[in-house]
C-alpha cells in the first residue's frame, strides 16, 4: 500500500470555493486562515486564467490560532468593504480554521449583530476543510452554500438554474447561448465567464466585472427546474433547491459529445416545453458529419483520461462514441461513484480501467509505452506525455503550459466539435510525424 | 478608500513625505497582500536542493501549489521537481498524522534514496499535536540520513520566519563533510537559487577569477556540498532577505565572515566580483583576473545595450518585488536602459532597505511596503508607468492596465543575473515596452 501522495492529481477544497465565488457579481473571496493559502491559490488560478484574481485572507497569526479568528474575520470584512466596496463576500474556511474548530456561522452572526443597522455586503460562507475532498468538492459545496443562504421563494416563474461544474469561461458562454436560443431565462451558478476571461480595462477595476448579481441568485427559489452537471457529487450544487424548496432537480453528466449533449437537450425540451431549436439540430448534424469524416483516424485508438471526476466521465463517453477506447479513466478524487457511472454510461466499460484517489505517480506506473496513443487531461500530465512520447491534449484545469485555457471548449455540440477537431488533428499529426514520407496530403 | 488606514505609514512619496516608513508589520487581514506565508519562505529557500526529499506534511494544498513551480535548475538529480505530501485526511486530523508521516518517509526514502529529507510542517500540524521532531529523529536513525524538520506552519509568523526555519535546517547539514581539500581561496554563495542556470554562470565567473565555490545555497544544491560548506573562507550572500541569517549562524560557529552582494545589473554584478577579490587581496592575481573578466564582459555587453537604450530612453518603470535588495539592483539596471523608476516597493524590506531605496530614487518616486493590487494599480495610473517589474501575482495588474510586464521572480525561466543576464533583461524589457499592443489598445472603434 502506498502512503504518501506524489504529484497530486487534485487541489485543495478552498480553491474550488474561490472559483465558485468568482461567479457572483461584485464578490470577493475571503479565505479564513493563513495568508499563504490565498496567495498560493491566487498564483495558481492566475496562471491558468491570466486575469487578476484577488482572494483575501484573514491572515491568521499565532494569537489568532489560539484565541480564535473572530477579530481577524471582522477586520478582514471591514477592510474589504472599505477597500473594495464589494456587493458580496464569499468566505471559505481552510484546513487551519476547520481544525481549530472555528464556528463561522456564529462568528458571522456576531459580526452582523455588532455591525448594527448599516447595510452590509451579502455574506455567505462555506466549510471547506482541505483534508476532506478536492477542489471540485469545494466548488460544489460553495455553490450549495450560496444557494442555501440566498435562495428565497417568492413567485414561481420560468427559470432554469444550472450548476455546470468547473468548466471553462468559454463553456459558460456556450451555456448562456443555449438558453438564449431556447428563449428561456437562466440562472447560471458559478458564472465566471466574464470575471475570469474579460477584456482590457480603461482603469483598474477593484473587482472584475461579470458574474450573477446577488438579487438574481436570490430568485433561485422561484426556479422551474434545476440541473447540476454532475452525477458524482452527493452534496452541494442545487441540492438545497431540490431537497428544501422542492424544485424539480436533475443531475446529468457534463454534456460532452453527441450522446450526453442529446441528453441535455432532451431534458431542455422536456423542461422548457419547447422543441429543440433548429440551430442545435444543425450543429449536432455537423458534429455527426465530422465524426463520420474522421472515423478512420479515431477508430481503435486508445486514450488515458484524467482530471476532475465529472470531466473524466463525460470525456470517456465522448471518446468511446468516436471509436477511441478510454483505456484508463483516473481522478484524484476519492469517489466510489466514478466506476459505477462509467459502467452505466459506457457501452464497453470492461475495456476501461477506472482509478480514483490517484496521483501522477500512480498514473505513471499504470501507463506504459504502447498502452495509449495520447493523454487527455490538464497540464500536469505533461511529464508523463513526454516520458511516453505521446501527445497530451490539454483540457480542464489547470492549463499552465499553454495559452487560452479560458477558451478551451468542452461542452455541448459546438464545444464538442472543436474538441473533436483537436483530437483528430492530434492523431493526424502523429501519423504525419511518424511517417518517413512526409505526407503533405493525409 | 483610499488606503486601508492601518497601511498609511507603509506608503511614502520621496521628497513629499517625512521619510520614516513603517514596515516589518504583519499583513493586515483582508488586505489581499501579495505576500505568502512561513511555509512559502521555507519552501523557496530549500526547494533547489535537488538530491533531498522534500516532504510537505499536511493536507494536499500546500504541496500541490508548490509542485515544480520554480525555474531552479539541477545539473543532476531532479527530486526537487516533485511534490511529496502526506496528504492528510480527516482520519489523521482526528487521530494524529505521525504514523502517516513515518510511513511516508520510510516509503519515499526507500524508493528515492535521497541524501537527506526535509519535512515541512504546514498549518495544522502543531494543532493536531504531531511530534514531527521525534518522527524525523527516528527515521533518521533508521535510514542513516539527515531527516530535518522544518517548522513552517503558515500562521506562525511571516515569510521571513520561513526563511529562518530553512536556514536552521541547512545549518544542521553543515559541518558534516570533509573539508581537507578546500582551497584557501574559496567561497560559498548564499541565496542564489540557480533560476535558469544563473548559479552556473556566477560560479563560472568566480572560477575565472581563481576562486573556488564550495557550495551554492541552494541553487543546484547537493546535500554533500552543503555539508562541507563550513570549509569556505567567505560567505557571499546574494538574496540577503532569505540567507543573512544562515550567514550569521556560520559566522558565529565557524568564524566565516560574509558580504552582501547582488548579481543583477552591471555595477552590482561587477561589485560582487570585486568585493570577493578584495577579500582575497593577499592574492593580487585575483584582482587582476577580475578586472580582465569585467572588462571582457562589458566590452561585449555595453555596445549591445545601446540599441535598447535608444528605444527605451525616458520610459518609466514600476518595481514591486519580494526583497528590497533586488529592487536596488533593478533601479540601477534600468538606468542603463535610460529608464526611471517611479514606483519602488517590496514585500519584506526593512527600515534600512527603505532608506537605501529612497537614496537611489528620484524625487516623486512612490515607495511602498507590503502593497496590494489596488494600491499598485492606482500608483501605476498616477505615475503613468510604461513597465511593471514583479512576480506572477502582479502580472495581471500590468496586463489589464495596459503596460509591459517583466517577471523577476522565482518562476522565471530566463537568466537575469550576471552580465549575460543584464542583456537578457534588456531584451525582456524592450520586448515588453515596445510591443505594438499598447498603442493599438488606444485606438477607438
Ligand atoms: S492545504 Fe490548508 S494550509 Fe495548505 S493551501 Fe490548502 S487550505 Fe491552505
Amino acid at each position: 500500500m502506498k502512503t504518501a501522495t506524489q504529484n497530486a492529481c487534485k487541489l485543495c477544497t478552498p480553491l474550488g470555493a474561490c472559483l465558485a465565488f468568482k461567479g457572483v457579481e461584485g464578490c470577493i473571496p475571503l479565505l479564513h486562515g493563513s495568508q499563504g493559502c490565498a496567495t498560493y491559490m491566487r498564483r495558481y488560478t492566475i496562471s491558468h486564467y491570466r486575469e487578476p484574481i484577488d482572494i483575501a485572507s484573514t491572515s491568521f497569526t499565532e494569537d489568532t490560532a489560539i484565541f480564535g479568528g473572530g477579530r481577524n474575520l471582522t477586520t478582514a470584512i471591514n477592510n474589504l468593504i472599505s477597500q473594495y466596496n464589494p456587493q458580496a463576500i464569499g468566505i471559505a474556511s481552510t484546513c487551519l480554521t476547520e481544525t481549530i474548530g472555528e464556528d463561522m456561522n456564529l462568528l458571522l452572526s456576531e459580526f452582523r449583530k455588532q455591525h448594527g443597522e448599516n447595510p452590509l455586503p451579502t455574506l455567505f460562507n462555506v466549510s471547506t476543510p482541505s483534508y476532506r475532498g478536492t477542489h471540485a468538492d469545494g466548488y460544489w459545496a460553495a455553490i450549495g452554500a450560496i444557494l442555501s443562504s440566498l435562495a428565497k421563494q417568492e413567485f414561481p416563474r420560468n427559470l432554469g438554474v444550472i450548476t455546470p461544474g468547473l468548466v471553462s469561461p468559454e463553456d459558460l458562454r456556450q451555456l448562456k447561448k443555449v438558453f438564449k436560443v431556447y428563449d428561456y431565462p437562466l440562472l447560471l451558478m458559478g458564472d465566471y465567464s466574464e470575471t475570469l476571461d474579460g477584456g482590457v480595462w480603461e482603469s483598474y477595476k477593484k473587482i472584475s466585472p461579470g458574474g450573477v448579481p446577488v438579487e438574481q441568485i436570490s430568485q433561485a427559489g422561484d426556479a422551474s427546474f434545476c440541473i447540476d452537471f454532475t452525477t458524482l457529487t452527493q452534496n452541494g450544487g442545487t441540492k438545497y433547491l431540490g431537497d428544501n424548496l422542492n424544485k424539480q432537480r436533475f443531475t446529468i453528466p457534463m454534456p460532452i459529445g453527441v450522446q450526453l449533449s442529446d441528453r441535455f437537450h432532451r431534458l431542455m425540451r422536456k423542461l422548457t416545453g419547447k422543441e429543440i431549436p433548429e440551430e442545435f439540430v444543425v450543429m449536432r448534424n455537423r458534429l455527426l458529419d465530422a465524426y463520420t469524416d474522421a472515423h478512420k483516424y479515431t477508430f481503435g485508438k486508445k486514450a488515458v483520461v484524467y482530471g476532475e471526476a465529472e470531466l473524466v466521465l463525460s470525456m470517456a463517453v465522448f471518446l468511446e462514441e468516436i471509436g477511441i477506447v478510454p483505456v484508463l479513466c483516473a481522478t484524484g478524487s476519492d469517489t466510489k461513484l466514478l466506476k459505477a457511472e462509467i459502467e452505466q454510461n459506457l457501452k464497453h466499460p470492461e475495456k476501461v480501467q477506472v482509478e480514483v484517489d490517484l496521483d501522477f505517480d500512480d498514473l505513471t506506473s499504470l501507463v506504459h509505452k504502447g498502452d495509449a496513443d495520447f493523454l487527455i487531461g490538464n497540464s500536469k500530465g505533461y511529464k508523463l506525455s513526454k516520458a511516453l512520447d505521446i501527445p497530451l491534449i490539454r483540457i480542464g484545469f489547470p492549463i499552465h503550459d499553454r495559452f487560452g485555457a479560458a477558451r478551451v471548449k468542452h461542452i455541448d455540440y459546438e464545444g464538442s466539435l472543436t474538441l473533436f477537431d483537436r483530437v483528430v488533428n492530434t492523431l493526424i499529426e502523429i501519423k504525419q510525424n511518424t511517417s518517413e514520407i512526409g505526407y503533405t496530403y493525409i | 478608500m483610499d488606503y486601508i488606514a492601518a497601511r498609511q505609514g507603509q506608503i511614502l512619496v520621496k521628497g513629499k513625505d517625512n521619510f520614516n516608513i513603517s514596515c516589518e508589520k504583519k499583513s493586515e487581514a483582508g488586505s489581499v497582500s501579495q505576500r505568502a506565508c512561513v511555509f512559502c519562505g521555507s519552501r523557496v529557500v530549500l526547494y533547489p536542493v535537488a538530491d533531498a526529499l522534500h516532504l510537505v506534511h499536511g493536507p494536499i494544498g500546500c504541496a500541490v501549489y508548490t509542485w515544480d513551480i520554480r525555474g531552479a535548475l539541477s545539473s543532476g538529480p531532479e527530486l526537487h521537481r516533485n511534490s511529496f505530501s502526506t496528504d492528510l485526511r480527516e482520519k489523521q486530523v482526528i487521530y494524529g498524522g505521525e504514523k502517516k508521516l513515518y510511513e511516508s518517509l520510510i516509503e519515499l526514502i526507500d524508493r528515492h534514496e535521497p541524501k537527506a529529507a526535509f519535512v515541512y510542517s504546514t498549518c495544522i500540524i502543531g494543532i493536531i499535536g504531531d511530534d514531527v521532531n521525534a518522527v524525523c529523529k527516528k527515521v533518521s536513525q533508521e535510514k542513516g540520513i539527515p531527516v530535518l524538520p522544518v517548522h513552517s506552519e503558515g500562521f506562525k509568523g511571516t515569510k521571513k520566519d520561513g526563511y529562518k526555519a530553512a536556514c536552521e535546517a541547512l545549518f544542521s547539514l553543515i559541518g558534516h563533510g570533509n573539508i581537507d581539500n578546500v582551497s584557501p581561496v574559496s567561497i560559498n554563495i548564499l541565496g542564489e537559487f540557480n533560476l535558469a542556470g544563473e548559479a552556473w554562470m556566477i560560479q563560472e565567473y568566480y572560477k575565472r577569477m581563481g576562486v573556488e565555490v564550495v557550495a551554492v545555497m541552494t541553487g543546484d544544491g547537493r546535500v554533500e556540498r552543503i555539508a562541507r560548506s563550513h570549509g569556505a573562507v567567505l560567505n557571499v550572500v546574494q538574496c540577503s532577505g532569505s540567507m543573512t541569517y544562515l550567514a550569521e549562524l556560520m559566522k558565529e560557529k565557524y568564524g566565516i565572515p560574509y558580504i552582501r552582494v547582488s548579481y543583477f545589473g552591471i555595477e552590482d554584478m561587477a561589485e560582487a566580483l570585486y568585493d570577493v577579490a578584495e577579500h582575497f587581496s593577499d592574492y593580487p592575481e585575483i584582482r587582476q583576473k577580475t578586472e580582465e573578466l569585467v572588462a571582457d564582459e562589458l566590452s561585449e555587453l555595453l555596445p549591445q545595450l545601446t540599441a535598447f537604450r535608444n528605444d527605451l530612453e525616458g520610459k518609466k518603470a514600476a518595481i514591486y518585488v519580494g526583497g528590497a535588495f533586488k529592487a536596488f539592483s533593478l533601479i540601477k539596471a534600468l538606468k542603463h536602459l535610460g529608464m526611471t523608476v517611479v514606483i519602488a516597493g517590496s514585500q519584506t524590506g526593512n527600515k534600512k532597505d527603505y532608506e537605501m531605496l529612497q537614496d537611489l530614487c528620484e524625487p516623486g518616486t512612490i515607495i511602498v511596503d507590503d502593497s496590494n493590487p489596488l494600491e499598485l494599480s492606482k500608483f501605476v495610473k498616477e505615475t503613468g508607468a510604461d513597465l511593471f517589474i514583479g512576480g506572477v501575482k502582479e502580472r495581471p495588474i500590468a496586463m489589464k492596465m495596459g503596460l509591459g510586464f517583466v517577471d523577476h521572480n522565482h518562476e522565471r525561466k530566463i537568466a537575469l543575473a550576471g552580465f549575460k543576464g543584464m542583456y537578457n533583461f534588456a531584451v525582456e524589457v524592450h520586448a515588453s515596452v515596445m510591443s505594438p499592443i499598447w498603442n493599438l489598445r488606444k485606438e477607438v472603434l
